[in-house]
């Protein structure tokens, strides 16, 4: 069962093919033959409600997560662990302890040999790279903090730096908003489209909030009850689409360009996707205020 | 300077054994500590400690190098650790929690018999609070022996432990094998904890271990620099420390000295003490 599948390319043109994907964890299937591909230059919002998938579906990807069939093409190549370069992760927000001694510019220089083993050398070339790096993503104000006092916003900054520094093909982002103002979120979402260009890299970005992303995502992938529909926005944002997705009706309001996703079931109905309290208007404090996390 | 330096210091060989095993042992600890601090494993440093007092006082029943009993214990209990399984911080310390008991209670049977046999309460006191003077210079090769491996593996796994310290989905995704890294800085922690017992005894060993190293994270910014710190306050305080036990001889209230382990302790105590401010001032500085 395949809803929309929409490809911009033959398959060996493709950065990322997710080809029938499934996972099974503990009994439950998580992923359930999940297909698309994201074309060269592409930014893709991966969106689903909280549990639909997202993050297993971003460690497949990465090869970090064993799947129960099918298989994943970056670069036309199956993942492995050797071929990890091509890919850039910045994983969910994440508390950090003021304590570890890293700078942000130290974060950013891990992200080229942090696998490596040995003391690194001071290098003339690592230190250009660094500097150009912490450049792209106009984080010089901050660059030699620690991580660990850093705002959200600024975190997201250094990771996506990090991320890029090894000049991978593929860059996934896991719910690189959560837990930002609004301010914020506008800042990563301009840094991201910018960088898509800049750095001639493929973007996938979870969210359980799709709106923000709306004026930069090529395309969108859909994820609900483990499955995946995919295309423009315009054609997955359907009710007749996501009814078929969910196994339920679906109704989908657009308020002056905000779309809601609203689900149907025993007479009850809920905003499944498109109610995102962390960027409410009224809430321009620091954005790792625990009051606003879901 | 004879106030301080008292009579005898320069040519006495117990002194010399004291700072050469002391000073290995404080250096092993600092750069150790530093990832032992950062990776939030202080816990897990506490308990390696606790159960390197069931491995000392088991050797001095079978009459070997408590450092040994001390080591073998530990490398034991990080692997156990290990697998007893660690996916979250409270499965971390559950795991440990359970193996450290276990341990000790191991160590209270086998302190009972070393005290039964010797008829003295000495081999207690030497492996629970040390005794830097006591020790023969035919134990600096063996100290050295298990300095080296504890330095390689942090020097080698430098920036796979500093990544997974930020996140440990961030080093998998570059390829960094989290498990076992883990492990083998559990390994160099067991390591530099048992040489810390040699020093300063298994109960004060996590002093040297976390305490120095507590200190250089409040004062340095970098990892290098937080690392040699570290090391340079542990080789210091040890340095100092049997520098005032030696001179402790001629003090009261017995005119036989003050034991060297609190010393160590002591300064090292002061000296956190006096970084809280100046890593408080750092800290405004860089946010200013």
């Amino acid at each position: 069962m395949t809803p929309t599948e929409v490809t911009s390319g033959p398959v060996d043109s493709q950065i990322l093919t997710v080809d029938g994907v499934s996972v099974r964890l503990g009994g439950r299937q998580i992923l359930d033959e999940v297909r698309f591909s994201i074309g060269p230059g592409e930014l893709v919002g991966l969106i689903g409600a909280n549990g639909a998938g997202k993050t297993t579906l971003l460690r497949v990807i990465l090869g970090l997560q064993a799947t129960s069939g099918g298989r994943v093409l970056v670069n036309g190549t199956p993942v492995s662990a050797g071929r990890r370069g091509l890919i850039g992760y910045v994983p969910q927000k994440i508390q950090l302890d003021p304590d570890i001694p890293v700078r942000a510019r130290d974060l950013v220089g891990l992200g080229l040999d942090g696998n490596r083993l040995g003391i690194p050398l001071p290098s003339r070339r690592r230190r250009l790279l660094v500097e150009e790096m912490i450049d792209a993503v106009d984080a010089r104000a901050f660059a030699n903090q620690r991580v660990g006092n850093l705002s959200g916003g600024e975190q997201q900054r250094i990771m996506i730096a990090h991320a890029l520094i090894s000049q991978p093909r593929l860059l996934l982002l896991d719910e690189p908003l959560a837990n930002l103002d609004i301010r914020a979120s506008n800042e990563v979402i301009a840094l991201l489209a910018r960088i898509t260009t800049e750095q001639q890299v493929s973007v996938l970005i979870s969210a359980h909030e799709m709106n923000p992303l709306l004026p930069v995502m090529d395309r969108v992938v859909y994820l609900a009850g483990g499955r995946a529909a995919s295309g423009t926005t315009d054609e997955v944002i359907r009710e007749d689409v996501l009814s078929k997705l969910y196994g339920y009706h679906i109704d989908v309001l657009n308020v002056h360009g905000r779309l809601l996703v609203i689900g149907h079931a025993d007479d009850r109905f809920e905003i499944l996707v498109g109610d995102e309290s962390a960027a409410a208007p009224g809430h321009a404090g620091h954005s790792d205020s625990a009051a606003v996390q879901k | 300077m004879r106030w301080l330096f008292y009579p005898g210091f320069f040519s006495s060989s117990p002194v010399h054994v004291a700072l050469v095993i002391g000073g290995i042992s404080a250096l092993v600890c600092g750069v150790v500590g530093t990832f032992t601090v950062q990776r939030g494993q202080s816990y897990a440093g506490h308990a390696l400690a606790d159960l390197s007092v069931t491995g000392g006082s088991a050797s001095f029943l079978a009459s070997i190098s408590p450092l040994w009993g001390f080591a073998g214990m530990g490398v034991l209990a990080a692997g156990t650790m290990d697998m007893i399984g660690v996916r979250n911080q409270r499965g971390r310390d559950l795991a440990t929690g359970i193996v450290r008991g276990a341990g000790l209670g191991l160590a209270a049977l086998f302190l009972y018999w070393d005290t039964q046999r010797s008829s003295t309460t000495g081999a207690s006191i030497t492996i629970l609070f040390g005794s830097m003077f006591t020790i023969g210079n035919g134990s600096i090769p063996l100290v050295a022996a298990f300095a080296v491996p504890a330095l390689l593996i942090i020097g080698l796994l430098f920036r796979p432990l500093l990544l997974s310290s930020v996140s440990a989905d961030l080093a998998a995704a570059r390829g960094v094998r989290v498990r076992l890294a883990g492990l083998a800085c559990l390994v160099a922690i067991a390591l530099a904890v048992s040489l810390a017992a040699m020093t300063v005894g298994a109960i004060l060993s996590t002093a040297l271990l976390v305490g120095p190293a507590a200190i250089a994270l409040k004062v340095t910014s970098t990892p290098g620099s937080a690392t040699i710190t570290a090391a340079a306050i542990g080789v210091a305080a040890t340095w100092l420390g049997v520098l005032l036990a030696y001179d402790s001889f001629t003090w009261p209230p017995s005119h036989d000295g003050w034991p060297v382990s609190f010393f160590i302790v002591a300064l090292i105590f002061v000296a956190f003490l006096v970084a809280q401010p100046i890593g408080r001032r750092r800290i405004r500085q860089v946010e200013g």
